[in-house]
């Protein structure tokens, strides 16, 4: 065979072992953020779903005010308010079915209590006098995390070790915008893609991680493109119509259960409020800015639809706040009082056993107190 | 009469019993790395897990140490009992936030609610030839980490039983493999049930009235070997392999100095900020009226692990060993 022959018989192929892998089309999230409310579609919603939604929203509000409120009488160390945001956190929690587990971050408080969680035991955290104040099993909630996206992880994990004992289990993981750019949230949506857990990740793109905007966090086309990248399918959602996120989680717990996979969803919506109390929103955005917002607040939303449907009349509406009002009491009431403290418990729980180490160290706090406690008894 | 099969084994070997049969003894124990399926495990440990366990059990994840590490922690809360394999010593550190932020405070953050199972094997240290980020001593920084147990052998017999139980803790343990004795043989009988060694616990290795050294993991047979070559110049060195870096054995090490009088600290890892410095802290508030001499250390140097063509100079060896020995101020004595 001459050179010419054999470079006619050459032909452009690709490697030999290539091939793609999936078909990127059916991941790709819809082209804008999906709604129900103020859509045709919004007629056909189910009024019980509505109202529910409506009566858990306004009592999610009534919360973040409260703690707030807490901030200021020194009661809470710190709160990281989900105002604006009160429609994916309700929906994470009613998307869930009792045996199905949440991994919050700190500031899912709201999605936790929805979940069915102590009010005052869900801020443990945040009051500061431990740092989870609840058995995690008791209510399958995790921990609420702060080391940003690290409980995505572990949500994969959970969820892939019920698969394995052939339960039937879904995780639902929690994210901040600015948690995606963290290396735990690729490792965790590759493992889920990768196990086909029954997982699905929830980003609230709240527009800011503190002061940094989407802008600085990604140049992907959404965040929900980024799905496309792992193999599994990525949602886009009006993260402040309730009906509209709540559709969307139910059908990725769904399509969990029946073995499709993760879902990741990204919910558009927006921080009304600083970071935390701590912070100021002066100094990177506008007054301007979070106005543009009130109009579609997610409460304003949903009630203009009840309006609309003639579901939200003036007794309804006052048994609402009044509900509201009421946990609101509760809360304050209980958070007004000073938790039970015990110093000795700071040895407890670090091992099943305490090491002669901590026992030792254990017995110099002891004598500790006990002088104090003699001082203040000789003092009075 | 039966006949115990006693034979070779090498410590490789004695880890993968192990985990053989802390699966087949426990169907919550689930093995996870790189490379541990179908390969075996680059040091070979795992091999066959897979094959007589399945992947559910024995399973090859994406190449993430973070992300191991991060869903064996929810595998933990869902009940399960997760050994991960770091592949090298240098390779876990990705895994850092995981380890410290949750493996460690699951137990203290839930107030006991949720305490995590996780045996995390890591194999460590040098002297075999690695190139560079394959033989760090990273154990310095496990202990500085309340919530973990940080556990090595550095024998046969004890790979099998600290591994065993390490994997029954119901505390996450760091178990650190000297990978240069993964080859080391010693007579064995894998059948025998009374091997399963309590974590904590550090032992003689060599009985000694001069001067105790004081020590664990790659650097035992090191200091073993130490301890012969000192009767040629009158020492009787007792050698403790301390087995469990915490919790730490303060009986068994005080005790012992207490009796020589005179303490080594021997290890791998760096000296500045290394284990060495809290156990001479240690020896010293517990035996200060019975030292004859100051608690010396010897230590890898403290520089970045070297280039393999130069480690022999940077590993604790039997000479350096010895002459910290002769600085022990002997010259009281005679
Ligand atoms: C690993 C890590 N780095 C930094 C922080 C400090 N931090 C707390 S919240 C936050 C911003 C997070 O933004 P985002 O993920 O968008 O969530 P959001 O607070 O808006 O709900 C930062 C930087 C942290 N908690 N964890």
């Amino acid at each position: 065979m001459t050179v010419m022959e054999q470079r006619g018989a050459y032909r452009p192929a690709p490697p030999p072992a290539w091939q793609l892998r999936t078909d990127p089309a059916p991941l790709l999230p819809e082209a804008e953020p999906y709604r129900v409310l103020g859509t045709d579609a919004a007629r056909k919603a189910d009024p019980e779903l509505l109202l529910r939604l409506h009566g858990e929203l306004v009592r999610g509000r009534r919360y973040n005010t409260q703690a707030t409120a807490l901030t200021k009488q020194g009661r809470l160390a710190v709160y990281p308010s989900s105002t604006g945001q009160e429609a994916c956190e309700i929906a994470a929690a009613l998307a869930l079915r009792e045996q199905d587990w949440l991994f919050p971050s700190y500031r899912d408080t709201l999605a936790a209590v929805a979940r069915g969680l102590d009010p005052v035991a869900a801020l443990t955290l945040l009051r500061g006098d431990w740092h989870t104040g609840y058995d995690p099993r008791e209510h399958r909630i995790a921990p609420l995390c702060t080391p940003l996206a690290t409980q995505l992880p572990h949500a994969v994990g959970l969820a892939h070790a019920a698969r394995l004992k052939g339960d039937d289990v879904v995780a639902l993981a929690m994210v901040g915008d600015g948690g995606t750019s963290e290396g735990d949230f690729h490792e965790a949506l590759n493992f889920a893609a990768v196990w086909q857990a029954p997982v699905v990740f929830l980003v609230q793109n709240n527009g800011f991680a503190i002061s940094v905007p989407l802008a600085k966090q990604t140049a992907a086309p959404s965040l929900a493109h980024k799905a496309v990248g792992y193999g599994m399918p990525g949602r886009l959602v009006d993260g402040n119509d309730a009906v509209a996120v709540h559709e969307v989680l139910s059908e990725a717990v769904e399509r969990a259960r029946e073995g499709g996979g993760p879902t990741l969803i990204e919910a558009v919506t927006y921080r009304m409020e600083a970071h935390t109390n701590a912070d100021d929103a002066t100094r990177y955005r506008q007054d301007a800015d979070v106005e543009a917002w009130q109009d579609h607040d997610p409460i304003v939303l949903l009630e203009r639809e009840l309006t609309e449907r003639d579901l939200l009349d003036e007794d309804r509406r006052r048994a609402v706040r009044e509900d509201a009002e009421e946990m609101a009491a509760d809360l304050r009431a209980r958070m007004n009082q000073d938790p039970a403290l015990d110093p000795m418990d700071l040895f407890t729980h670090v091992y099943a056993e305490q090491t002669s180490q901590l026992r030792e160290q254990a017995a110099l706090l002891r004598a500790e107190l006990e002088a104090e406690n003699e001082a203040d008894g000789a003092g009075r | 009469m039966t006949t115990v099969a006693v034979k070779p084994a090498t410590m490789g070997q004695a880890l993968g019993r192990a985990l053989r049969d802390a699966m087949a003894d426990d169907p919550s124990v689930h093995v996870l790395g790189e490379d541990v399926g179908t390969l075996g495990g680059v040091f070979r440990v795992t091999d066959g897990l897979a094959k007589e366990f399945g992947d559910d059990r024995c399973t090859d994840t994406p190449l993430a140490e973070a992300g191991i590490l991060g869903t064996a922690v929810g595998m933990a809360m869902y009940g399960l009992r997760p050994v991960v394999e770091m592949q090298f010593d240098a390779f876990a550190y990705p895994a850092f936030e995981q380890l410290i932020s949750h493996v460690a405070r699951m137990r203290n953050r839930t107030r006991g609610g949720m305490p995590l199972p996780i045996t995390i094997r890591v194999p460590y240290g040098g002297g075999i030839g690695g190139v560079e980020h394959h033989s760090d001593s990273s154990e310095a920084y496990y202990m500085a980490t309340p919530g973990l147990h940080v556990v090595t052998p550095a024998t046969v017999e004890d790979a099998y039983g600290l591994l065993r139980a390490s994997i029954a803790s119901d505390d996450p343990v760091v178990f650190l493999e000297p990978k240069r004795l993964y080859w080391s043989k010693a007579d064995w009988n894998p059948d025998a049930p009374s091997t399963v060694e309590p974590i904590g616990k550090a032992v003689v290795r060599r009985a000694g009235r001069s001067a105790t050294l004081l020590t664990y993991g790659p650097s035992v047979p090191v200091c073993l070997e130490a301890a012969e070559a000192a009767r040629a110049e009158g020492w009787d060195l007792e050698v403790v392999d301390l087995r469990s870096l915490v919790p730490f054995d303060d009986e068994t090490v005080t005790a012992s100095v207490r009796r020589t009088g005179r303490a080594v600290v021997v290890h791998e890892s760096g000296g500045f900020g290394g284990p060495g410095g809290e156990i001479a802290a240690r020896v010293t508030e517990r035996c200060f009226h019975h030292l004859e001499a100051p608690v010396l250390r010897v230590a890898g140097f403290d520089i970045p692990y070297p280039p393999p063509m130069l480690e022999r100079h940077h590993l604790p060896g039997v000479d350096r060993i010895l002459d910290a020995v002769a600085r022990l101020q002997w010259e009281a004595e005679s």
